[in-house]
């Protein structure tokens, strides 16, 4: 491990973060007495993560008696789950996200020896981008290729700055590659004009009393404008987010209207002409003028976020994002990534692949895996009040489903690992604590662009407190053994 | 007022959640309902004020925030979290996915104090 002393204190380096699909492994940790007390080169939520994990974390196993949950012991608490799975006829595994693939690994041993449903939290979030995916394929990369050579970068309904935050930084716009320079002097100065631009403003309002109001910058430079082989910058989004403030260019979109514009832009690369004025609040001018650009680019992505699968067309939204960019590739060379959010989301649907052959919603009910989401996927389980049991780790599901898959949810003898108290734990039959992946115990994720990266233990968990990994291992050899008893 | 609510996350969210959901940072950066000025003003609502947030699905009372963000009069923002998603449908028109972003809500003011973890936990205990 790569650590060196700071007076009493140890550093640990090469740290990789347990927060979001980036993964950034540059992270140093700064530890004494088996307290993480600094988190370096960390993002906001990073840090907030490192340096409070165990603010509110659960130490104790619970078991719900009486309507109350009651402290237990761990063994008691691992008993009572594996009796609840084993006599549970259609039991519901849910979350994985948030975990290690070693635990995931587990998971789904245990979901097929007891023939239940195995579903991970990409069924709520990038669910529709691997069906899209899965019908007309994706032209993928990693994010090196795109740190170093991209020089037009689209984030289409995803806002890094609040989700991703160092995402920029490090792979994109704002990150320097061999080929590429980052965006920052641009960025500078069109903070220090916008600047300039309030105090005349201020000025003028105070001479004329045209009100106190200093009138937003709308419209960005024309790309014309901008220096040409220099990265360039386009959020499309249904909200101005502080990413679109970055931007070269910011497109407003209806809600709803992601699908019309992203086919608007589809004719406009095939030099077709629109005989409207505007799609979905764009203007049709505007379209035409980003369609050159991405046609003009030399490598272009488009990062895509759940504004396109949790909106009105959902997996249609994207199958047209990805079309776009195959047509772009008549063009030029474009390629496109899904912004995954959990840190490990992506291993889960890699682990649940190689295993099963799908990558999410999987049914052991037949006693083989079947794959149909909107069937086998966790909220229409729920929904139908189809499962008789459910575990739920490393997700909250109370506070991430819709209130009736959550009702539902909270209706049937509920087992939950969290190291948090989270409102999932609240309404649960059975709490077991477990260590916090990335600080308290090791294991493999896959950072959203499918590259494995491995997580470090760098600090002991509590006294008695097992991982994920650990606390599935007991549950399935305790299943085991009450089946064949 | 009728208004459609959309979806997402914020910085503080993230902070919030990766803290803990029981702190109060968590609370106080997804109990709210952020909306466009003009919206405020039809209401009679200030920044601060309560909001009484309607689908077909459910309520829930949160804290309304003026914000520049929301450049169309007609759309509101809710952070990701119990709030948002209690007022969600769980439909998923066979993919999977419920429709979580665009959502048509009644919009008004209401002097009732912000639903608290509690209130939402009890909603589906019932």
């Amino acid at each position: 491990m790569n650590m060196w002393k700071e007076n009493s204190m140890t550093v640990v380096s090469k740290v990789v973060c347990p927060v979001c699909g980036c993964c950034c492994d540059d992270i140093e940790l700064v530890i004494e007495n088996n307290k993480i007390i600094e988190a370096r080169n960390a993002c906001a939520m990073s840090a907030a993560k490192f340096e409070n994990y165990s603010l509110h974390r659960n130490m104790d196993a619970y078991i719900r008696k009486n309507g109350e949950l009651t402290k237990a012991s761990l063994d008691e608490a691992i008993r009572k789950s594996a009796e609840i799975l084993a006599e549970s006829s259609y039991p519901i595994l849910y979350g994985w996200s948030s975990t290690s693939c070693e635990a995931i690994k587990v998971g789904l041993e245990l979901a097929e020896e007891i023939g239940g449903v195995i579903d991970n939290t990409s069924t709520v979030c990038h669910g529709p981008s691997i069906l899209a995916a899965q019908d007309v394929g994706l032209v993928g990369t990693t994010l090196g290729q795109i740190r170093h050579r991209a020089d037009l970068i689209i984030y289409w309904g995803s806002n890094p700055w609040s989700a991703h935050p160092r995402h920029m930084e490090r792979y994109a716009a704002l990150s320097d590659g061999r080929f590429q320079r980052n965006m920052w002097r641009r960025i500078a100065a069109r903070i220090r004009a916008d600047s300039v631009r309030k105090k005349i403003t201020r000025i003028i309002s105070i001479f004329f009393k045209r009100g106190r109001g200093t009138p937003r910058r709308e419209a960005k430079e024309s790309f014309e404008m901008l220096p040409s082989g220099e990265r360039k910058l386009i959020v499309v989004d249904v909200r101005r987010t502080r990413s679109a403030e970055l931007a070269d260019y910011f497109v407003q979109v209806k809600p709803g209207g992601d699908y019309e514009v992203l086919q608007a832009l589809r004719a406009l690369i095939r030099d077709e002409e629109l005989d409207v004025d505007e799609v979905a609040g764009v203007p049709v001018e505007t379209l035409e003028e980003i369609a050159d650009v991405m046609i003009n680019c030399n490598l272009g992505i488009i990062f895509f976020g759940l504004g396109l699968t949790m909106s009105k067309g959902k997996l249609r939204n994207v199958e047209v994002a990805i079309k776009l960019t195959q047509d772009l590739n008549e063009r030029t060379k474009f390629l496109i990534m899904p912004m995954r959010g959990h840190f490990n989301v992506t291993g889960a649907n890699t682990v649940f692949t190689w295993q099963t052959g799908y990558p999410y919603a999987v049914d052991f009910s037949h006693g083989y895996p079947r794959y149909n989401p909107g069937e086998t996927s966790a909220i229409d389980v729920l929904r139908r009040g189809d499962a008789d049991a459910a575990r739920v780790i490393a997700s909250d599901p109370i506070s991430n489903f819709p209130r009736e898959a959550a009702r539902n949810l909270a209706d049937i003898p509920l087992i939950v690992i969290d190291p948090h108290l989270s409102l999932t734990a609240l309404v649960a039959d059975v709490v077991i604590p477990s260590a916090f992946v990335g600080i308290e115990a090791e294991g493999t994720v896959y950072r959203m662009d499918h590259v494995p990266l491995p997580l470090k233990r760098v600090v002991d968990p509590p006294k008695g407190i097992l991982s994920d990994e650990e606390i599935l291992k007991r549950i399935l050899e305790e299943v085991r053994r009450l089946k064949k008893s | 007022m009728e208004i459609l609510i959309l979806t997402g996350r914020t910085i503080n969210q993230g902070c919030g959640k990766e803290i803990g959901k029981a702190s109060k940072e968590y609370v106080e950066s997804v109990a709210v309902c952020e909306m466009n000025e003009k919206d405020m003003e039809n209401l009679r609502i200030r920044d601060g004020d309560r909001v009484k947030v309607t689908t077909e699905f459910g309520s829930v009372i949160l804290t309304a925030k003026k914000s520049r963000r929301i450049r169309s009069p007609g759309t509101a923002f809710i952070p990701y979290g119990p709030w948002a998603n209690y007022i969600m449908g769980s439909s998923t028109d066979g993919t999977g996915m419920p429709l979580l972003k665009g959502v048509p809500a009644h919009v008004e003011p209401t002097e009732e104090k912000v639903s608290t973890i509690r209130d939402l936990i009890d909603s589906i205990m019932v």
